[in-house]
């Protein structure tokens, strides 16, 4: 039952070969039974989880149902959900009861879609290990010693633990991409203003972005079709109109061409990961297509831009977490600067706090040229140098993560360390471009992600691409047999 | 030695948008406490605003209305401090694009001259909450009803040099903003507000003095007193042998006196960027040119027309349209009325203004409207009544009077045009007054001028006022000539 991807599930339940109810309830038995073990959940929701399936059942009888209604998924604890606790895997959000749903949320709610609960997160989503959580680490269901990679750990290892069929993510930097290739799942980024962010806690607003976390590219197209389009209430969101994603699911892969940057298999890159991206683009090759070295020659700017405009923005993002209107508040403040520090001190952990003293500094007076302006320079080129590429190129192709899921508490002490693992993923946050990461492979019995950039607004074309890989290797269902069972 | 002073103003001025400009909430002033207040004013995680175009269309409106030119580009920064009254930590503001820059108003000066004082720019931004101090034994409420209410932030040069040009200059930015309808300009309810960057500088000097800003200004008489008291105590400082230092000061009404806030020194680091949830506003030339037909004809414009199609000393037209509200009172007065424009002009700038003012009125809610005012100049126009009696009826409609007409049957007020009547009462005072009459004849040019207003008081009198002056007077002049 566990192993049923969103497809099947709609499928069975649309042949009543079980109800909603049913497989909710294994969802929840399986959670209960193996998730002290992983901890991707900060909250389960049965209870309303429960009904919600019930309705869905209901519907389904009277054939009035959506094709989703009633397939459970988990969302990131960073969706903001009515009378639901919504942490953002900080102390700081310990009590907090949102007063409304995100727009994701409300989206997969109409479609019919039954929350689990709310998944574990690296706090506020600053991280790459899911170590920096308040709720306490997240472990990788292919080795518990390891981490799910981060910000997104809870939504990857529910997913690929069999804890939910499917998980929303966002991702800042590759918070969606760097955990599903650690944990050996499907995750989409998709472009900057396709999903709306109302409702998502901002870390670092111009990056920030909601995807799909899923056994495969097929399922993560349809939830695409739940999540995708514009949001009034989100200025930045795209009044594009959106496509039906699975639509071109079946769509041959002749003649398409594939850019590999010299960049993305140079130095630091682990030889057994680029065996398995090498490996997978020659499938690629066999569908088709021609694979063409490129030159993304600012590459090297991507991780000290970002780690400048990501804490900048985050400085003035979490600003409103001051103990006066939500959130933690310390106790008997003696005055405002008191109640301002003591709340503050207490309710950020310390990744939290590195990134707002970073990001408090580059935006000072005196050092806003030197280095928020500069790292916005900085991102114009990198954005440059993608639409450069994608002249000649249709997908650009690399490893997702230097490296396969490293062991808890391994880099958390080298804030640096950790931010190397970003180095495949964050310039395409920069430029505001979809990028996918599914499984290719394994390298010390852990997943591989291969990372596959597209075009802005190429979701479909991403999607398929990942869909044709996936309809020619087994990577996506061996990994996730592999996982805890 | 002698000192110059230097004076900028920033002025705020709410919007009057029906909703915020962030967010849907209503921005109507003196709801109860927090229940104009949305998720997003709340600053609540994960919400997201969505600016207002009114907003827009309103700063634009101003720009136009102050010669200033307007960006086909602007764009919102945050200004980052922690206040309880802040919710999200930052205030949404322009700094490095505003949407207006490089404008200009001028002020009428006493001489009777124009001063041209430069408006180098005016931004959108939001406003805060409130913080209540009193009534919370020893807490501090928050209010967040006008927190994301739309402002414009007006930007003079420093460009005006004492604190009579500093009120004539907000005085016409007031002026303007509710010719606009973009602001009602109360600065009681803090829809208008000022602060002042005020410095001193020997004569002859070309460097600024350094500055202070006084905050918390809210009324035109503060303007005036706060800069004085601010400019005495910078000389007498520096003439004492100390030195100004930069820094934010509070105006305090009561003491008449301006006190430190916070130094330059323990000021914000603001940490202004560029704010990453809103796209820049971008507009073409046929948004503007759009905004421009709709402006209202403006003060300027409207003083122009006047004294060509009225006929109106400058004086006079620049009284009439200081408001957009009397201008249309003296134009409706003159359709009524079908009178002389001049005479209208000196009825309302005149009796009317002088009874508002005595009573503590504005024009709005004059006791006595356009019409009714109208109706008693047409009956000066067509001498049914004298301009003296006119007074005694202006009084009667002003307590409540339906109308002149009414007023003049009831009370018996019309004038005596009759030339036999009026000759019959010229006779019986001359003849009552033989010794008056003999000095009268006997007396030279001067006295006789005199002596001649005494007989039309007694002739005025035995009319109870209501005789035609002009009539009794050529009469009379016959019969004493004679």
């Amino acid at each position: 039952m566990h192993r049923k991807t969103l497809a099947d599930i709609a499928l069975g339940l649309e042949k009543k070969e079980f109800s909603s109810v049913e497989i909710t309830t294994s969802f929840f038995e399986r959670i209960k039974q193996l998730d002290p073990d992983i901890n991707s959940f900060i909250t389960v929701t049965d209870e309303q989880a429960l009904i919600k399936a019930k309705l869905a059942d209901k519907q389904r009888a009277n054939n009035t149902a959506s094709p989703l209604a009633g397939v459970p998924i988990a969302h990131k604890d960073i969706f903001c959900t009515e009378g639901v606790k919504t942490t953002c895997g900080s102390k700081m959000l310990d009590n907090f009861l949102s007063p409304y749903n995100a727009t994701v949320i409300e989206k997969c709610e109409a479609a019919g879609l039954v929350m689990l609960g709310k998944t574990n997160m690296d706090e506020f989503a600053m991280g790459s290990s899911n170590e920096t959580s308040f709720y306490g680490p997240v472990h990788n269901p292919h080795n518990l010693n390891c981490v799910p990679g981060g910000s997104s750990g809870g939504s990857a290892a529910a997913v690929a633990a069999g804890f939910a069929p499917a998980a929303t993510g966002t991702d800042t930097g590759g918070s969606i991409r760097q955990p599903a290739a650690f944990c050996g799942i499907t995750g989409l980024k998709p472009t900057y203003g396709r999903i709306s962010r109302w409702g998502m806690i901002a870390f670092a607003s111009s990056l920030d972005q909601a995807g799909p976390m899923t056994q495969n590219a097929e399922d993560a197209a349809l939830l695409m079709n739940v999540m995708a389009g514009f949001d009034p209430k989100d200025s930045t969101s795209s009044d594009k109109p959106t496509e039906d994603y699975t639509a071109k699911l079946n769509v041959s892969l002749k003649g398409k061409k594939i850019g590999l940057p010299r960049q993305f298999f140079s130095q630091g890159l682990d030889p057994a990961i680029e065996q398995s991206v090498r490996d997978a683009l020659t499938v690629y090759e066999k569908l088709g297509a021609t694979l063409v070295d490129i030159e993304l020659p600012n590459a090297d700017l991507a991780t000290p831009a970002y780690y400048v405009i990501a804490p900048a923005e985050c400085s003035s993002n979490l600003s409103r977490f001051d103990g006066v209107r939500f959130g933690h508040r310390c106790e008997n403040p003696a005055n405002l600067a008191d109640l301002y520090s003591r709340s503050r001190g207490e309710g950020f952990g310390d990744e939290v706090k590195r990134r707002i003293l970073v990001g408090t500094y580059v935006l000072s007076a005196g050092f806003y040229d030197a280095y928020y302006l500069q790292a916005q320079k900085a991102r114009r080129l990198i954005k440059n140098d993608y639409l450069n590429a994608f002249e000649q190129v249709d997908f650009i192709a690399g490893p997702t993560a230097p490296s396969t899921a490293f062991s808890l508490n391994n880099e958390i002490e080298d804030p640096v360390a950790m931010y190397l693992n970003d180095i495949y993923t964050i310039a395409v946050n920069l430029a505001g471009l979809p990028a996918l990461s599914i499984p290719c492979g394994i390298a010390s019995k852990l997943p591989v992600g291969l990372q596959l950039i597209g075009n802005y607004f190429s979701e479909a074309d991403l999607l398929n691409a990942g869909h044709q890989f996936q309809q020619n290797t087994d990577w996506h269902t061996q990994l996730l047999a592999q996982s805890v069972r | 030695m002698n000192w110059e002073t230097v004076i900028g103003l920033e002025v705020h001025v709410q919007l009057a948008t029906k909703s915020k400009i962030f967010s849907g909430s209503s921005t109507t002033f003196g709801a109860e406490a927090n229940t104009q207040a949305s998720l997003i004013d709340l600053g609540m995680p994960g919400t997201l605003p969505v600016f207002n175009e009114e907003a827009l269309r309103m700063a634009v409106k101003f720009g136009l209305a102050s010669h200033s030119s307007i960006n086909h580009r602007s764009a919102f920064d945050r200004k980052n401090y922690f206040y309880p009254d802040l919710p999200k930590g930052y205030q949404t503001t322009q700094l490095h694009e505003a949407i207006v820059n490089h404008g200009y108003v001028d002020i009428p000066l006493e001489n009777n001259e124009y001063k041209r004082i430069n408006v180098l720019r005016a931004h959108l931004e939001e406003d805060a909450g409130k913080s209540l101090h009193e009534d919370f034994q020893g807490h501090s409420g928050i209010d967040l009803n006008r927190a994301g209410t739309p402002l414009i932030e007006i930007v003079s040069e420093p460009e005006l040099s004492n604190a009579k040009e500093a009120v004539a200059y907000l005085r016409i930015i007031h002026t303007l903003i509710r010719y606009l309808g973009i602001s009602d300009g109360n600065m009681a309810e803090g829809s208008m507000r000022c602060d002042a960057n005020v410095s001193v500088r020997p004569v002859g000097q070309k460097e600024l003095g350094t500055r202070t800003e006084i905050k918390n200004i809210n009324s035109f008489r503060f303007v005036e007193r706060a800069i004085n008291t601010e400019v005495e105590r910078q000389i007498d400082l520096i003439e004492s042998g100390g030195r100004v230092i930069q820094a934010t000061r509070l105006y305090d009404s009561i003491k008449n006196e301006t006190r430190p806030m916070r130094s330059k020194e323990e000021a914000n680091d603001y940490r202004y960027f560029p704010c990453p949830d809103l796209l820049p506003i971008e507009i073409d030339d046929a948004y503007i040119e759009a905004v421009r037909d709709s402006l209202p004809e403006l003060p300027d414009q409207k003083a122009t027309r006047f004294q060509k199609d009225y006929q109106l000393s400058a004086y006079d037209a620049e009284v009439l349209v200081v408001s957009r509200e009397l201008a249309d009172y003296f134009e409706r007065c003159v359709q009524t009325s079908k009178a002389d424009a001049k005479l209208c002009a000196n009825w309302v700038t005149g009796t009317l203004l002088g009874a508002l003012n005595k009573g503590a009125t504005d024009i709005e809610q004059s006791p006595v409207s356009a019409e009714k005012l109208g109706g008693l100049i047409a009956r000066i126009a067509d001498s049914t009544i004298s301009g003296k009696i006119a007074k005694t009826v202006f009084d009667a409609l002003w307590d409540g009077a339906n109308s002149a007409d009414e007023v003049i049957e009831k009370e018996g007020l019309r004038q005596v045009t009759d030339s036999s009547a009026i000759q019959g009462l010229v006779n019986e005072v001359v003849d009552q007054n033989p010794e008056q009459v003999e000095s009268y004849r006997a007396a030279d040019e001067k006295k006789r001028k005199k002596m001649f207003g005494f007989f039309v008081g007694q002739i005025m009198k035995a009319s109870k006022g209501k005789a035609n002056p002009q009539q009794v007077n050529q009469l009379l002049l016959e019969k004493l000539e004679k």
